[in-house]
């Protein structure tokens, strides 16, 4: 059984609280039992205990696929791209570095790359991915487009990216702020316009109030 | 009262060991024989969880989508819960302590074990009195064996002394909504929150204290609500918030008083709901009046613009949800804190209704429930006092007792520490607390467990506590028994039996009463099941402010869980509190709070700093707390390998500039110290803290503890120790070695 097509999967780092739920839960799924897919990126701990949730995006033109030559990283009909195929990964580490991402992981254990794969054993049989089930902030949501409208009024889904001049565009939405004037996030772009020393304004707002009060 | 065995004999037989997943709990293959709909055992949400069983293992679990206060969503400490069971260190035999042993310990049967403690409390009490035996017991048992404990202490041991680990935690919060509400309950349940306007957060770490509340104050927002936060530090929840309260640790009390001066000023009151539904009004409002917002930041360190800020989104907001934690409980004002914060929520008329509520968060897995039925120490079930005449005959009767034969209101868990430290109490009983750890200025209660002439301790591990135990009675894990309990919400929820209790290990109910009966006291104690427990317990509630008569497990499975009060089996159970019209036992009728006038009262609350301020030797504030993936004093997480991972040492939060002064770099190791103590652990240099403040997490215990250097300063009322501050010095730690605080 295919994953529903109504169903889809939205990230937002802006209700990410580092909890690590996401990243115990998902050493729980049954297709890589015992290893976490998922990585909780710490932005800039001195400014901001601002994180990120780092699960594949599941891209329509997979770049860790196209990078492979042992044609082992396979991309379902339905859109999930899944861990390389044992008998054929020869752990060349292609994938990983290609990523722009960052999400495959190489198991140098058992010579094989592993990724996310949506919890394929769930999301196959209708149920929700394991990290999306328990994240308590529902910074990773699954469900329908129309539910996540009704949910979040103040954002809306993306899912096209820039590299460089690589485009990708991915089955995983990223939630972006709704009045934000861009339907692709250039990454490149946006890494430039970050505040000098970390923190994203916000958190300089909320701090300065803070060093003010402390010299009352 | 044993000396300790050796450190590397102890730890090998006790741990603690993280525990990870091998064998089934890795096996994809592995099909479960069961899959258990029960509840998580860390912290006062009590999310809904399924376990998975197989061969009588719990192998792991799925999330409870259809448990509606979580919807399948867990923290880390639900996700891996599973790996406590089963556990190298499970306590699987009963043990006595023999300097002979390497360990310190030698396995005995329970039988044996269970004897020895009867003959122990029996000598002590007829050498020195009844009263010369205490006993701790805890809000992480089950409402039965809370019930229970409290019984056992008054009906076999005749005792006075026996009081719990709520006392660590939302005390403050109870004793203050006695005061203004005639009833220590959360008002509302949580989706409340959703329809709010205005969310005030104070003292709450919320995103790793109770993670799931998280989504209802972020969804509220999606709703369009303003989120008010007051912290000293910049927490997950106070990243994304709309008004950041950065406040001086200690001092909410001033910041209540600031505001509610500023609701007067501007006319932001509910006259009509304060003329017709509260009393004492007027003194409070007089009590505030020199709280100018000038004199207001200058107390709390918060920029007066700010204040004037939050003062107003509150004041005129037409909808609102207050919710505060430890962080303004831990304090020797506490009672006063949380009094501030109901003043400004009575002012404004926003309580009793849809989108209008308060609640402190409960931060213990039943810190609800375990705070309702008698093992406080002044506190018979049904949120009865055994000061109270009335109260006392209702449940002595209910118990077969006569009155007068019921001991007198005790004292709190420190004082019952100190009577340890003078000899008048010199025997113990407990259980689910991990007092040695978890109890401020830890160097004394180790002095005083020290002095004892026996301690019995029932655990399920061996905690830094029994380690001072002569006897070691091997009790129950949360999925090991059945049983109910209270979250935070007020909601009663049922916690099923996943697998049964390894080797000699008993639930903790019969191992109440297997000393009753080794005592020859089983009167009152010859219970067959937790139901049966349950059963009187809903008759010993009955009538009283937290009435449990309607509640039957099978109620409770069918509901999803039942709000008390719920004073009969049709009576549907009461999510929000203080409805307009609503009956209450107190009011009976005369309006909806719990006292005889049916009003709320304003309670004046003085504004005071904390015990210990900083001076020119100790120039900081310490504060501190919990981090998302410990419990309490770590006697379960600290031995589960995940969240060792996630967190495996204490830390010392500084600021930069803080830092900078101290010569600090981000991972140099620091000496954090107080007139109680120090202890030398790698700092954390972020702008997320006050720079007047350091922050170090409680989880865990010896030279790591942050508990060697808090203050034992209680609340007068609530006795709540003042965990989040007191003056501390920092220096850079002499030596290579001390790095990491080993």
């Amino acid at each position: 059984m295919p994953v529903p097509e109504s169903k889809e999967f939205f990230v937002d780092p802006g209700r990410c609280i580092g909890c690590n739920a996401c990243v115990q839960a998902c050493s729980e799924c049954d297709t890589h039992k015992g290893y976490s897919m998922i990585q909780l990126d710490i932005l800039d701990r001195e400014s901001s205990p601002q994180t990120i949730p780092v699960v594949c995006m599941h891209c329509d033109a997979p770049t860790c696929a196209e990078v492979c030559p042992a044609d082992a990283i396979k991309r379902t009909a339905d859109g999930v791209v899944q861990s390389a195929r044992k008998p054929r990964c020869i752990a060349c580490n292609n994938c990983v570095l290609a990523c722009p991402f960052g999400v495959p992981k190489m198991n140098t254990g058992m010579h094989l790359m592993m990724k996310c794969d949506m919890c394929y054993d769930r999301t196959s049989v209708g149920k929700k991915p394991m990290c999306a089930s328990v994240c308590p902030s529902q910074a990773l949501f699954y469900g329908t487009r129309e539910e996540v409208s009704a949910l979040r009024p103040n954002s809306r889904p993306i899912q096209s990216f820039r590299f460089g001049l690589q485009e990708i565009t991915t089955k995983v939405h990223l939630m972006v702020p709704r009045r934000a004037p861009l339907s692709t996030l250039d990454v490149g772009a946006a890494l430039r316009l970050a505040p000098a020393g970390g923190g994203s304004g916000a958190e300089d707002r909320l701090l300065a109030g803070m060093d003010d009060g402390a010299t009352t | 009262m044993t000396a300790p065995g050796p450190q590397a004999d102890f730890t090998e037989r006790f741990g603690p060991h993280p525990s990870r997943s091998t064998g089934p709990r890795l096996d994809t293959a592995a099909v479960p024989d069961r899959a258990v709909n029960t509840h998580c055992c860390f912290c006062g949400q009590q999310c809904g969880i399924t376990l998975l069983v197989k061969d009588e293992e719990v192998i792991g679990f799925e999330p409870w989508m259809d448990f509606p206060f979580n919807q399948g969503k867990l923290c880390p400490k639900g996700v891996k819960r599973y790996l406590q069971g089963a556990h190298p260190d499970r306590l699987t035999t009963a043990y006595v302590a023999d300097a002979a042993s390497p360990s310190g310990f030698r396995p005995v049967e329970y039988d044996a074990a269970v004897a020895e403690a009867a003959a122990a409390i029996d000598r002590i009490q007829k050498q020195y009195g009844a009263a010369s035996f205490g006993c701790l017991s805890g809000a992480s048992l089950t409402i039965e064996k809370a019930y229970l404990m409290g019984k056992f202490a008054r009906v076999c041991l005749k005792t006075p002394y026996i009081d719990y680990n709520g006392r660590l935690c939302m005390v403050s919060a109870g004793a203050a909504n006695k005061k203004s509400f005639g009833i220590d309950r959360g008002a509302n349940p949580w989706s409340d929150i959703l329809e709010a306007e205005v969310i005030w957060v104070s003292g709450a770490n919320v995103a790793e204290c109770a993670p799931i509340t998280t989504d209802y104050i972020w969804q509220a927002r999606e709703r369009g609500a303003k989120v008010i936060v007051v912290d000293p530090r910049l927490t997950p929840i106070a990243r994304t918030c709309d008004l950041f309260l950065p406040i001086r640790p200690g001092t909410d009390v001033a910041l209540f008083a600031g505001i509610l001066y500023l609701m007067v000023e501007n006319d932001w009151l509910d006259h009509a709901f304060i003329r017709d539904h509260t009393t004492g009004f007027d003194e409070v409002a007089a009590s505030v009046k020199e709280w100018t917002p000038d004199r207001t930041a200058h107390a709390t360190g918060i920029a007066e613009k700010a204040i004037r800020q939050a003062a107003e989104w509150w004041g005129k907001a037409k909808s609102s949800f207050l919710m505060h934690a430890r962080g303004i409980e831990h304090s020797s004002h506490g009672v006063a804190n949380c009094l501030g914060a109901i003043h400004i929520v009575l002012a404004s008329g926003r309580i009793g209704r849809k989108g209008c509520g308060y609640a402190t968060i409960t931060g213990q897995g039943n810190g609800q429930g375990g705070r309702e039925h008698g093992q406080k120490c002044d506190q018979l079930p049904g949120q009865r006092d055994l000061g109270n005449p009335e109260h006392r005959a209702y449940v002595s009767g209910v118990w077969g007792v006569s009155a007068e034969e019921l001991p007198q209101p005790g004292v709190d868990a420190y004082e019952l520490i100190r009577k340890i430290d003078k000899g008048e109490i010199r025997g113990l009983l407990s259980i689910c607390f991990n007092p040695l750890v978890s109890l401020p200025d830890n160097a004394f209660v180790r002095r005083a467990l020290e002095k004892l002439e026996f301690y019995a301790a029932i655990d399920f591990f061996l905690s830094e506590s029994a380690r001072y135990a002569d006897v070691v009675l091997p009790g129950s894990l949360h999925e090991e028994d059945e049983g109910i309990v209270a979250t935070a919400e007020g909601r009663v929820i049922k916690i099923n039996k996943a697998v049964a209790c390894p080797g000699q290990a008993r639930e903790d109910w019969r191992i109440i009463q297997d000393i009753a009966k080794a005592l020859g006291r089983q009167r009152g104690f010859t219970f067959d099941s937790p139901r049966a427990i349950l059963e009187e317990l809903r008759v010993a509630s009955k009538g009283g402010v937290a009435d449990y008569f309607g509640i039957t497990y099978e109620k409770l499975e069918r509901e999803n869980g039942i709000f008390w009060p719920c004073p009969a089996e049709d009576h549907p159970g009461t999510p929000r509190l203080f409805e307009p019209g609503s009956w209450n036992p107190i009011a009976k009728g005369k309006g909806p709070f719990y006292f005889p006038e049916g009003k709320a009262h304003f309670v004046v609350a003085p504004v005071t700093p904390p015990t210990e301020v900083p001076d020119a030797e100790y120039p900081l504030v310490l504060t501190t707390g919990r981090v998302v993936s410990h419990f309490l004093s770590g006697e379960q997480t600290r031995r589960i390998g995940p969240l060792v991972d996630q967190c495996p040492d204490p830390y010392i939060e500084i600021h930069p500039q803080t830092a900078a002064r101290l010569g600090l770099a981000d991972g140099d190791a620091a000496t954090a110290e107080t007139r109680r103590g120090s202890c030398t652990l790698p700092v954390r240099v972020v702008r997320t803290i006050r720079p007047d403040t350091i922050f170090i997490p409680y989880h865990w215990p010896g030279k790591k503890s942050a508990n060697q250097l808090t203050i034992s300063a209680q609340d007068p009322v609530s006795k709540i120790p003042e965990y989040k501050a007191c003056a501390v010095r920092v220096r850079k730690a002499e030596g290579a070695g001390a790095r990491g605080g080993v």
